[in-house]
């Protein structure tokens, strides 16, 4: 039998600062950020594509920067201050780059567009006006399989031009 | 165009319906349910490519503290598949397994890692076979057993040889012949959402959600399978996370987790892993491809001669469709006078292949524009101006009878020539652009499975609350939600967020045949454009009636029905009428030609494309840099132009992951690179500029005009890279993906003097059956095309 069913599960008690809110959790330690968040925090919003770092789904904000939650664990992130896709707009008022990727149909099915808002806004908050350049290595990390990554580029440079 | 056409909704780029909770994270997406008292499914799969299983032993995995079920092959003995001609799976084998990634067992337990736990307690003893993994080796006998039990001889699946015309004659009549060879291999969907399903088995109904195409097609294999009549099973279509047709087969995960619902009286979920998604496939067939045409000195085509060997991997899936396919809609392009199309399948131990956006028409695309340059390039003459001559006319039948209506091939042509400066190129070393066109369907004309119904139905209930339209239409991404929202907002005189919509959803939904074969603005438009203009007539009556003036003196448009409010005029017409419920519906008109096989191909209207590519070649690395890519796309009406750009830039971007990187390949049975870091696909760095011209033709009998964009786009850039490859360096690659030891490898043999070339060495010997002789249809059908529905 290649996996053990019954072995100890070391659980800890952890503190995490998700969206703003501190919460406290009694979690495996094995158990991935991404995991975390979407079966212990309901944070569906962020999503998984390989759950092997490859495709960019699952990014979220660690202390700004964005992380692919799949290969974190919460053990290594209390006191940092983690932002999936629910923290993005300020309650019913979407964040600029929400409101850019709807307005210009960035996002298709919708899949990748949380990691993509996410390693986005991490861009802007570093630079105010970046070229079309800067904002293609900034999200080259994420995968897109319906856009061709065209309209997402517009949506990116609509909203740096409207927060300026 | 006679007539100048005000909307005010159609032809607005405006944002998707369901853009903010896309945009927010909050739309549910299938993995993201989490029912009370959930338990998790895990697949047990083959990891052989061809065994026969002796025996499967459960016992050790049933007794694993957490698991509450465990399913083989004989609880779900009934076989299913797509399409009727090929019931041809099971949701789990028992007796046989014909690659690797079958499904044999299934576990339902309290965690998913038990459940994973529990799938490797399960022994199974295989009595390992041979397996088959090329279409050579399908062709030849068999070493050990056939993979599937019909078809043949040896392992093809299916064969067809069609004839339309006097092709003897044509060839004699062409004063040059040419024949090529092409090799198309197979690309996978990759979707960024893994298949999903969860399902419930509450008083006595199957309730599942899946991230699905085609919620009828679920609901067809479910009642199949599960032996239960249709009525007691509801499929819902989830927020779907990317299909490409990827999701329009009936999985075998969607059976079992209903299965496992019904045993266990609670909601049981499978998601599949990534790896086990490119196991899943469906994607694009493999295709060698041989060709033969027949020219006049001045390029006009005299005859042409097709023939195809698909890879169709383990399952007939789509398969027979894709086979005809192959051949199908070479002449909705060119006017071709005499046409002979052979086209075959085999079965091997891999993935089966089924559709994948472009649905066996990208292959032929590839080798026929490739073709034509090859043609034109030895004639010396030059290659746009070729295909030029042999476009078809808009309102004219093919030779093997497909109706073509309108046709924006010419001025598709003329926007993407104009646009990208092409015949003003420059010439510098490894620098070179490539021209290509295509076509699609817009929705196929004949469904699945025979039948006279309908292919697209919509209900529209208006009360005090407002607007609901019900359609069973699912939206995959491309915004068919939004299509159906414009065109009920647009005859109510309302706006789309307005209306409120329930769409994919078997128990509340009238049936639509789902999202493929670019199918839904056509057919749920048409259908949603008929019971809107019924529910309009209601509300104009009424508002007419009250202030006793005639119907077609009121206005609607604004919000306002004539002197009313929406909300006063809905109040009249209920009070006058009753219940406000209206329906359309959308059957496309019969013109399938006289002979068999003839129902692959027909469409009530065909989308246009023409695309050129630029590009730099580097002749020591092979390496590829795009420069930029025009595209114009004859779409009939945009009914959102927002929309309709966005499918055609995806779909640039699929095709240039087809023409450059994407391959779904096998080594002993495995994938070679089942995960997304190893299966190349575009990143944000390798999509070049992306300039979409939107060409309106007006179609007669589009909604509004409109055709497909979701998929015809992605046909040309694929040749249009080979062509411009060639412009570049001077060496052609007659395979796809054209990947840098390609094109090093066919440098190095222009060097040497041999054929400047890669690509596959011949075409194998086929026992095709004798061909089936079809007379082209009349002169006098041409004219008539659009008035013969």
């Amino acid at each position: 039998m290649k996996n053990e069913v019954e072995r100890p599960v070391d659980r800890h008690v952890l503190a995490l600062d998700v969206n703003g809110e501190p919460t406290e959790l009694l979690l495996p330690v094995h158990k991935t950020l991404l995991e975390v968040l979407r079966e212990d925090m309901q944070l569906t919003g962020t999503k998984h594509g390989c759950e092997l770092g490859e495709c960019g789904t699952c990014t979220v904000l660690v202390d700004g920067k964005p992380q692919l939650s799949c290969l974190l664990l919460p053990i290594q992130l209390e006191g940092r201050a983690i932002t999936t896709i629910e923290g993005l707009a300020r309650g019913s008022e979407l964040h600029p780059l929400q409101q850019a990727f709807a307005e210009l149909g960035a996002a298709q099915c919708g899949y990748c567009t949380p990691g993509m808002l996410l390693a986005a806004s991490s861009l802007l908050e570093s630079n105010k006006r970046p070229s079309g350049d800067d904002i293609r290595e900034a999200l080259a990390g994420n995968l897109c399989r319906c856009t061709g990554y065209a309209k997402i580029l517009e949506a990116v440079q609509l909203a740096a031009g409207r927060m300026t | 165009m006679t007539e100048t056409k005000t909307f005010s909704v159609i032809g607005k780029p405006l944002p998707k319906v369901d853009a903010a909770s896309r945009v927010t994270g909050q739309a549910v997406y299938a993995d993201d349910m989490l029912l009370p008292r959930t338990l998790h499914c895990r697949i047990l799969r083959s990891p052989h490519p061809h065994a026969r299983i002796r025996s499967i032993d459960t016992s050790a995995a049933r007794r694993i503290p957490g698991v509450q079920a465990v399913i083989t092959g004989a609880d779900l003995p009934v076989k299913f598949g797509i399409l009727p001609v090929t019931q041809d799976e099971r949701a789990l084998e028992h007796e046989k397994v014909r690659y690797v990634g079958d499904p044999i067992a299934a576990v339902a337990a309290t965690e998913e890692e038990v459940a994973a736990a529990a799938c490797d307690a399960i022994v199974v003893d295989y009595e390992v076979l041979e397996p088959v993994m090329s279409i050579d080796a399908a062709l030849a006998n068999p070493k050990d057993e056939r993979i599937q039990d019909y078809g043949g001889p040896n392992n093809i699946h299916k064969l067809v040889a069609l004839e339309f015309g006097d092709v003897d004659g044509g060839f004699a009549r062409a004063e040059h012949v040419r024949e090529d060879v092409f090799f198309f291999q197979g690309s996978t969907h990759l979707p960024m959402e893994q298949h999903s399903a969860v399902a419930t088995y509450v008083d006595g109904k199957v309730t599942l959600w899946s991230s699905t195409q085609v919620v009828h097609y679920v609901h067809r294999a479910l009642a199949k399978v599960l032996e239960l009549p249709m009525s007691r099973i509801r499929v819902i279509g989830a927020a779907h996370g990317g299909g490409f047709g990827g999701k329009t087969d009936p999985f075998a995960h969607e059976i079992v987790v209903a299965k496992l619902a019904m045993i266990t009286g609670r909601p049981v979920k499978c998601t599949l892993t990534r790896e086990e998604v490119f196991y899943a496939h469906r994607g694009r067939h493999p295709v060698l491809m041989w060709v033969r045409t027949g020219v006049t000195k001045d390029g006009r085509i005299t005859a042409m001669h097709f023939k195809s060997a698909l890879d169709g991997g383990a399952y007939g899936s789509y398969g027979v469709a894709s086979t005809f396919y192959t051949g199908a809609l070479q002449t909705v392009t060119y006017d071709i006078p005499a046409y002979r199309f052979e086209g075959c399948r085999v079965f091997t131990n891999k993935p089966p292949c089924g559709p994948k956006r472009g649905h066996g028409t990208p292959q032929p695309r590839f080798a026929i524009e490739l073709h034509l340059e090859k043609i034109a390039h030895e004639l010396g003459i030059d290659a746009v101006e070729m295909k030029r001559r042999n476009f078809v006319k808009p309102m004219t039948r093919t030779v093997n009878w497909l109706r073509v209506t309108s046709c924006g091939l010419e001025e598709c042509t003329r926007r993407v020539m104009d646009a990208s400066g092409f015949r003003r190129r420059e010439r510098r070393p490894g620098h070179g652009m490539g021209f290509a066109i295509s076509s699609y369907l817009s929705g196929a004309g004949t469904a699945i499975y025979w039948n006279d119904m309908p292919h697209s139905e919509v209900q529209i209930k208006v009360d005090r609350g407002g607007v609901t339209t019900y359609c069973g239409a699912m939206d995959i991404g491309q915004g068919s939600d939004s299509v159906l929202a414009a065109v009920v907002a647009e005859e109510l005189g309302l706006q789309p967020r307005d209306i409120r919509l329930v769409t994919a959803d078997t128990d509340t939904t009238p049936i639509d045949l789902g999202s493929y074969s670019s199918r839904v603005t056509f057919m749920a438009g048409n259908a949603a454009l008929e019971a809107a203009r019924k529910m309009r007539a209601l509300l104009v009556e009424a508002a007419a009636a009250k202030v006793q003036s005639a119907p077609d003196s009121v206005m609607v448009g604004g919000g306002r029905i004539g002197d009313f409010s929406f909300e006063e005029a809905s109040i009249l017409a209920e009070a006058r009428f009753g219940t406000l419920a209206t329906a359309g519906s959308y059957t496309p008109p019969k013109i399938a030609g006289p002979y068999k096989g003839s129902g692959v191909g027909p469409s009530p209207a065909y989308s246009y494309s023409a695309c050129v590519v630029d590009l730099d070649a580097d002749h020591r690395s092979g390496l590829v840099h795009m420069n930029k890519v025009w595209i114009a796309h004859d779409v009939g009406r945009a009914i959102n132009p927002l929309l309709v750009e966005g499918q055609v830039e995806g779909s640039v971007y699929m095709g240039l992951g087809e023409a450059l990187m994407e391959e779904q390949t096998f080594r002993k049975g495995l994938h070679k690179w089942p995960s997304m870091l190893e299966y190349k696909s575009p990143t944000f760095l390798d999509m070049p500029d992306v300039k979409t011209f939107i060409v309106e033709t007006d179609d007669p009998e589009g909604p509004y005009g409109a055709k497909e964009a979701g998929q015809g786009p992605l046909l040309p850039v694929i040749p249009a890279v080979s062509a411009a490859v060639f412009d570049a360096l001077g060496v052609w690659i007659d395979e796809v993906p054209v990947t840098p030891e390609k094109i090093v490898e066919a440098l190095r043999r222009k060097e040497k003097g041999e054929p400047p070339r890669y690509g596959p060495p011949g075409f194998p010997d086929i026992p095709y059956p004798t061909t089936i002789k079809v007379e082209p249809p009349p002169k006098e059908l041409d004219r008539a095309a659009p008035a013969s529905i």
